[in-house]
Parts: C-alpha cells; sequence; structure tokens
C-alpha cells in the first residue's frame, strides 16, 4: 500500500516504512539504543531527501524517548538538577547545529556533512565498542577482573562547582554543558538522539552512577530533539509528521520484541553483534562516498528559494 | 480601419481552416494519501470546414507541463578521495513535469523553427541562460536525465492515435511523486512541421484532505506545525505502547 508523504513529496509503502521502523525498534528494544544512529541512514537509502529523513527523525525520537523518561522519573532515576545543565547545553548545541545545517544546505553540502558526520561517528563508536566487547569476552574466558575507569581528572580542576545530589558527585558544570552542546549540534545535524554518546560521557567523563544514567540522558534527549523539531520546522519545513507516525508505530512494537530477545542474549554478546550493526551501517555509506557514483548529476531546489 | 480588419479576418480565416478542439479525460487531479499516481486519456478532434487537403499529412502533438520553478543541477567530483558536490549550474526555469507525445517522428511532426517559437521539446521547456560553467549544456542534459528516470519528463514519440487525420488519443502516466500546481496541456496541429493551429487548458493538481491540511500548515503556521507534530508523535508512541500492553494481558 503505497501512501503520499504530504512534505517529502514521495510515495514510499507504507509497510516499508512499517517494517523499518520494526526492525529498528527491535534492535533499539535488544540493545537499549534510542535506534535513530540506525534509522535515518535507512532512510536516506529508501530515498527520503536527507533534510527531511534528520528533521523527521527528530520528532520520532522525541516520541520513543518520552514513555521511557517517563517511567524513569516515576522511578526516581533521573538525576533533574544534572537533566537541566545537560538540557542548557543541549539547547545551544541544537540551535548552533540547525544554522550549521543552513548554512550548508545553502550550498548544497547537507548530505555530505550528514553522511561524513555518520561515518565519523558510527565507525569510532562501533570500533571502540567491537574491542571492548572483545577484551571483555577474553578477560570473562581468563578470569581477570575489569578494570576500574578512573573519572578524568579534568572534570575536578574545573571552576564553577556544584553538587548534584541525585548522582552524589561534586563537580564543574562546564563538562556536562559541553557535553549537552554536542549532544545538542548531533542531534540537529544527524537526526539522532545521542544517547551513544552522552551515556559513555556520563558514565566515564562524568562519573555519574550508572543507575541515573539511562534517565537523564532520556530526559535531556526528550526535550532536546523536541527544540531540535520545532526549528527544523520552523526554519526547513521539513519535519512529516505522517512519515514519523508510520515509523514509530513499527518502532514501539519492534522495541517490545526486542527486548524479550535481548533477555535471552548475553551481554557481551549482544555489544559485538550491535558494533558490527553499526559498522555495517558505517561501511555502506563510507563506500557511497568513496566509489564513483553512477549519477554524478544531482538535483537541488534553486538559489530563489 | 474596421473594414480593413474585416478584411483582415477574411484572409486570415482560410489559414486557420483547420481547428483542433481536445479534451482530457480529467481536468482536475487530486492528490490524495494513497496517490499512486494517475493516468489522464487526452483526446480531440480536427475541426475543418474544406476537405482534407492532400499534400503532406496533418499531424499532432501534445504536451503536459507542470509548473516551473528555478533548479541547481549539483555535480560532483573526486575530492580528497571522496566524491563531493563540486560544480552547479543555476537552471533559471525547468518544469516540475514534462510530457511531450506526437503522431510522427520527431523530424516528421515539427521542425526546429517551430519547436523554438513554441517551446516543446524537453530541452526547450527548459530554460537555462545565466549559466556561467563551461559544458553547461551537460547539466541540463544530466537534469533530463535524472526526471526522465523518476517517469517525471516522458518523451513519447509516435504514441498519439491519429484516425482519418481528424480523431486523436492518447494517454499519459502522472508518476507518483507529482508536485503540485497548476499544469497546463498543449495542442500543437502541424502540417510540414508548420504549426497550423494550437489549442492550451489547464489540469489542476491539487493536494487534497489530509495531505493539503499538513502541507498548508507546514508552510503557513510552521511552529503550530511543529507543536502539533510533536504531540501528534507523542500520542502515536504512547497509544502503540499501551495498546500493546493490553494485548499482552
Amino acid at each position: 500500500m503505497h501512501i503520499y508523504l504530504p512534505i517529502a513529496e514521495v510515495s514510499v509503502d507504507a509497510f516499508l516504512l512499517l517494517g523499518l521502523g520494526g526492525f529498528v525498534g527491535i534492535l533499539s528494544g535488544m540493545f537499549g539504543v534510542g535506534g535513530g544512529f540506525l534509522m535515518t541512514p535507512l532512510l536516506f537509502f529508501i530515498g527520503i531527501p536527507p533534510a527531511v529523513a534528520v528533521a523527521t527523525e527528530a520528532n520520532q525520537i522525541v516520541a520513543s524517548s518520552f514513555s521511557g523518561a517517563l517511567a524513569h522519573l516515576k522511578r526516581r532515576t533521573v538525576d533533574l538538577k544534572m537533566g537541566v545543565v545537560l538540557l542548557a547545553g543541549g539547547l545551544v548545541g541544537a540551535a548552533l547545529g540547525v544554522q550549521i545545517f543552513n548554512a550548508l544546505k545553502a550550498i548544497g553540502q547537507v548530505e555530505l556533512l550528514v553522511r561524513l558526520s555518520y561515518v565519523v561517528f558510527l565507525g569510532t563508536i562501533g570500533g571502540l565498542m567491537f574491542v571492548e566487547s572483545l577484551k571483555a569476552i577474553r578477560r570473562s574466558r581468563t578470569g581477570r577482573p575489569a578494570q576500574r575507569y578512573r573519572k578524568s581528572q579534568l572534570v575536578n580542576v574545573l571552576p564553577f562547582k556544584t553538587k548534584f545530589r541525585t548522582s552524589g558527585i561534586y563537580i564543574s558544570v562546564i563538562p556536562p554543558v559541553a557535553v549537552g552542546i554536542l549532544v545538542g549540534v548531533l542531534a540537529a545535524i544527524m537526526g539522532v538522539g545521542g544517547g551513544f554518546i552522552m551515556v559513555p560521557a556520563m558514565i566515564y567523563v562524568l562519573g555519574m552512577p550508572t543507575k541515573v544514567v539511562v534517565g537523564t540522558s532520556l530526559f535531556q534527549i526528550m526535550f532536546v530533539t523536541g527544540f531540535t523539531t520545532l526549528l527544523h520546522a520552523t526554519t526547513n519545513h521539513t519535519v512529516d509528521v505522517v512519515l514519523a507516525v508510520l515509523l514509530l508505530v513499527g518502532g514501539v512494537l519492534g522495541a517490545q520484541v526486542g527486548t524479550r530477545i535481548g533477555a535471552r542474549l548475553q551481554a557481551e554478546q549482544l555489544r559485538i553483534l550491535l558494533s558490527l550493526i553499526v559498522l555495517a551501517v558505517c561501511g555502506k555509506l563510507a563506500l557511497d562516498l568513496l566509489v564513483q557514483p553512477s549519477e554524478i548529476y544531482s538535483l537541488g531546489a534553486g538559489a530563489g528559494h | 480601419m474596421l473594414r480593413l480588419a474585416l478584411l483582415l479576418c477574411l484572409v486570415a480565416a482560410p489559414l486557420n481552416a483547420e481547428e483542433v478542439v481536445a479534451d482530457l479525460s480529467q481536468s482536475r487531479i487530486s492528490i490524495t494519501t494513497d496517490f499512486d499516481g494517475s493516468e489522464i486519456l487526452i483526446f480531440g478532434a480536427v475541426r475543418r470546414e474544406t476537405p482534407i487537403p492532400a499534400d503532406d499529412p496533418l499531424q499532432v502533438l501534445i504536451t503536459v507541463e507542470g509548473p516551473s520553478e528555478p533548479i541547481t543541477v549539483r555535480r560532483k567530483a573526486r575530492r580528497y578521495g571522496i566524491w563531493v558536490n563540486a560544480d552547479a549550474v543555476e537552471v533559471d526555469s525547468a518544469p516540475s513535469f514534462y510530457a511531450v507525445a506526437t503522431s510522427a517522428p520527431w523530424s516528421e511532426a515539427i521542425s526546429d523553427v517551430e519547436d523554438l517559437r513554441h517551446d516543446i521539446s524537453t530541452p526547450r521547456a527548459i530554460r537555462s541562460v545565466g549559466a556561467t560553467i563551461a559544458g553547461s549544456e551537460d547539466f541540463t542534459e544530466a537534469l533530463i536525465r535524472i526526471r526522465t528516470g523518476q517517469d517525471l519528463y516522458q518523451s513519447r514519440i509516435g504514441t498519439i492515435k491519429f484516425e482519418q487525420q481528424t480523431l486523436f488519443s492518447t494517454s499519459m502516466r502522472l508518476p507518483a511523486n507529482l508536485h503540485e500546481g497548476d499544469y497546463r496541456a498543449r495542442f500543437f496541429l502541424t502540417r510540414k512541421g508548420q504549426v497550423v493551429d494550437m489549442f492550451e487548458t489547464a489540469i489542476d493538481v491539487r493536494k487534497v484532505g489530509l495531505e493539503r491540511f499538513l502541507f498548508r500548515l507546514s508552510r503557513e503556521n510552521p511552529l503550530i506545525y511543529g507543536i502539533m507534530s510533536l504531540a501528534i508523535a507523542i500520542m502515536a508512541g504512547w497509544g502503540a505502547s499501551a495498546a500493546f500492553r493490553t494485548f499482552r494481558t
């Protein structure tokens, strides 16, 4: 059943979109990740214009992080003060990101920016995760205990220290604001929540307890992607709500199935699997940049627009 | 003066001895949510008061075109090992849709001079005057090639059925990726490559219902549209997970 997307102005099979949402939903349920970093490239592959894919994905992430954030708020596993600091940085970053996005769109390089960002981030994250998981498996075989990660010294010397009671840490606000800005920029440019950057940064750089990390990041992601959606909607008119809802419905159902599959697999195996998927998507995007395209010409809106 | 004008009319009348009368199966295309392209039937007849001239046969050309807009055509080149957009050419005006059908091979249907005058062939329908880059024809060729690949530009030479030099009919397929706007269909009657008569009619291509509502809102009240998108997405996400939970228990 084909459906005409009002903003993307393309006709796509509705079941393909539901299936795509379901597929990424299963993965995100299995691995406990948002899935934006997989969905946006997949939307490029099926022919959705990159600008629409990025903006619509931001809209979808708001909805998919909403129920998660709500559940964590109920369980009191959100560090609200830290969340607000990260959010302040996130809003600045998102505004900055949309500016960069629009400037590059005007000179026809936005697709390159989005693809390059994906190759760099997916390559780095996937590679690190793969190596880390291999090491962990080897450790569990030899029976040596894992190294404890020590909090970065930089966090202790910076000024504007404040107490984050829920997390039980006393650190400068500069690192969390900086992390927030980075995540905000990524949300605007790549259409991702940024959990894959923020969660490791919270644990390793800020030294937050694991228990509040996921809830706090979901809290920040919900608001930052919401703000990003509004910015894209008002400046670019690229948020396609029909596309977002179809992906979302598939995604929510897929996530429920994925959670159940994930519960049966071992954590290390899951991480290796996820890193391989991430590296595969990264490889495909990199290949598209490196190999001569079959059509070297492309069309864009004229300067009059 | 009036007498002269009347005289001119009388003299001019035989020139227009053959007139085209035409219609479309639909003059209004609605882009709905399940829009999957549309087929329009085009038909017409030649009205004449004198017998059919015995010399070269009459030919028909039909064009259907969408609203024109400026387009930037970009060309990728290898820079630092990766393929990036390097050169660009501004095409001042290119129709978002263009289909041309004829009743005979192109050279028999119309002369180059007449094509130039009426902008009938696809390259003629695209205007690019301010192109500054060398080899800008490559860019317009690429524009035609890409749009032809998307079914947005169609060249249907010899597809018009023309009976007894009087009745003609053809059909055109409007693809699913159609953009809205004021479309027009043009009809040309030619003999020996010269245009004998022409006729023009409008086709209204509009998004309707939900499509129209969402598109308009996103352009006219983008902030409200953005807030609405967020609200709808949150409700849909919540609804889907709630439905799943009730289904499970």
